[in-house]
């Protein structure tokens, strides 16, 4: 199992979302963040205040997946989130030691397989 | 007409001028909760801006326009730069508070218009465009109904604004709309408003200052002034309790939106009707606007037209609906100026027919023109890529709920870069 840990820009969370569906990842959570990733400051002014904002509104997706599901995870992830210029994101791919599920007490692949794609199979 | 300056007239016409000016940062408010929180702040400017740039095109030219003599289609330069227009008597009122009256609803009919175009327009050509539709289109309207041009000779009664105001808006608004195009992500993703309270908000001002639009336009402190601010009350009451019982009926919940929705067709479509029709009218007016309207905004938000705050299917269609019952309920018993349809002059509904169309049709076209000629010269529309960002930043260099982290502040003398 792993966990895929995304940071994407809050304008393509929904490409990213529609991706994941395609891709029949179900099962995430997301937050919303702030970081820099080396694009350009934006500025603002307020009453001739001006700032430069180094922080950028974030989305961060984590989600947990067997093995199997990492690539195309990921995949989704890199065609959804892209647009080519700086600031897209980052996905990092962390091996997971553990998992359960709250509900049932399942362990691991069972816990991290949702329940619709059981009953089809 | 008298030529003497009423003492009574004045108090109540400075306090209605006051009102009117409020509904326009109010109507910021009612369009600013419905939007996304990126672009909260582009929209609410699309309302304030109007208060300035509408407003000093209206005292240099639009009143002249739309309100000297001329001919029975544009007034002439007689009032242009406000020249000639002093403190001597307009009626009952001081001249300058006639202008200034009807400068609001100038400002505020511009206003109207930016809820079809929202999230989506570049701010320069959006002030070009608001200048030059409030010379080129809404002047010239006023002038035909209110300013003693064909459609006031014609006898089309228009209490407040129902033609000149609510359908010029929103024809106009609708042409906005198809020009600009879509939203990239309408129908794409869930739109949803950022803030429903401030729509709640903006909607209890702008019936607030609907009591100066409306009961002003009695143009005087006095029993046809009472009847159009009783109807201003009860219209849009009738209009909520409808709508509500549509929404429960329906969906099996009442909702804020739609609430205040409600309230806001009601008084448009009591806008037209306000100082002609009976309080108990007004009731059968109010409710009669809500399905209208209600099932209007259900059908267009299947539709491919992103008139995204719906300005066509609460301004256009309620306008219309008031303007023409305006045609069927209209008492002299109360008014003094003419019978509707429903007492023996089934006329007037032909001529609130022929004012409602000719309206719809000179917006349509004149819009089109200008904001054609705009498209010519700017790109109307902001990129893609500004878009997704939200033209908060990308417009006005401003976060609408900016938290502070990561801003580091740049020396005033470092350059002052804005976007």
């Amino acid at each position: 199992m792993k966990l895929v840990v995304a940071i994407v820009r809050p304008e393509k969370l929904n490409d990213v979302l529609e991706a994941l569906y395609r891709a029949e990842v179900r099962g995430l959570t997301i937050s919303r963040v702030r970081g820099h990733g080396g694009e350009t400051e934006q500025v603002e002014t307020y009453r001739g205040t001006t700032v430069k904002v180094e922080l950028h509104d974030k989305v961060r997706l984590e989600i947990g997946v067997s093995d199997n599901f990492v690539k195309p995870t990921v995949d989704a992830i890199l065609s959804g989130g892209r647009t080519g210029e700086v600031g897209d994101g980052k996905i990092f791919v962390v091996p997971v030691e553990k998992v359960y599920r709250i509900r049932t007490g399942e362990e691991d692949r069972a816990a991290v397989t949702p329940i619709d794609a059981e009953t089809v199979g | 007409m008298p030529t003497t300056v009423s003492s009574s007239d004045t108090a109540w016409m400075l306090i209605a001028t006051a009102l009117v000016l409020v509904m326009t940062p109010a109507l910021g408010f009612f369009y600013g909760g419905m939007v996304r929180a990126k672009n909260a702040l582009n929209t609410m400017m699309m309302s304030y801006v109007a208060l300035g740039f509408v407003g000093i095109a209206w005292a240099l030219l639009g009143y002249s326009l739309a309100f000297a003599d001329g001919s029975g289609f544009l007034g002439d330069l007689r009032f242009a730069f406000l020249r000639n227009v002093g403190v001597d008597a307009k009626g009952t009122i001081p001249h300058i508070l006639f202008a200034s009256y009807q400068g609001t609803f100038a400002v505020i009919t511009a206003a109207l218009i930016s809820g079809a175009i929202v999230e989506r327009m570049r701010f320069g050509p959006y002030l070009t465009f608001i200048t030059l539709w409030c010379l080129g289109v809404y002047a010239p309207i006023a002038h035909w109904v209110w300013g003693g041009g064909w459609l006031g000779k014609l006898g089309a009664l228009d209490f407040a604004g129902g033609t000149v105001v609510h359908i010029n808006a929103a024809a106009a608004a609708l042409v906005g709309a198809i020009v600009l195009g879509r939203r990239k992500d309408y129908m794409r993703q869930a739109i949803i408003p950022q803030n429903v309270p401030f729509t709640l908000l903006g909607t209890g001002v702008l019936w607030l200052g609907w009591f100066g639009f409306n009961a002003g336009s009695a143009l005087a402190s006095n029993s046809i002034a009472a009847l159009a601010f009783g109807n201003t009350m009860f219209a849009p009451m009738a209009t909520l309790v409808v709508w509500s019982l549509l929404d429960l009926t329906r969906t099996g919940k009442t909702t804020a939106i739609g609430a205040a929705t409600a309230i806001v067709v009601g008084l448009v479509a009591i806008t037209p009707a306000a100082g002609f029709i009976s309080p108990l009218s007004a009731i059968v007016l109010g409710a009669i606007a809500a399905p209208a309207s209600y099932f209007a905004i259900l059908y267009r938000s299947t539709t491919r037209l992103d008139d995204s705050l719906d300005v066509l299917a609460a301004h256009g269609v309620g306008g219309t609906v008031g303007a023409l019952l305006t045609g069927i309920l209209a008492q002299k018993s109360w008014n003094g100026v003419a019978d509707g349809a429903l007492f023996g002059n089934p006329r007037q509904l032909l001529i609130q027919l022929a004012a409602v169309l000719a309206t719809i049709v000179y917006s349509t076209v004149a819009t089109y023109v200008i904001i054609k000629a705009i498209g010519f010269g700017f790109s109307l529309r902001a990129s893609a890529k500004e878009e997704g960002i939200g033209l908060d930043v990308t417009q006005h260099g401003e976060e609408a709920y900016s938290r502070g982290e990561g801003a580091i502040l740049v020396p005033a003398d470092g350059g002052g870069a804005q976007i």
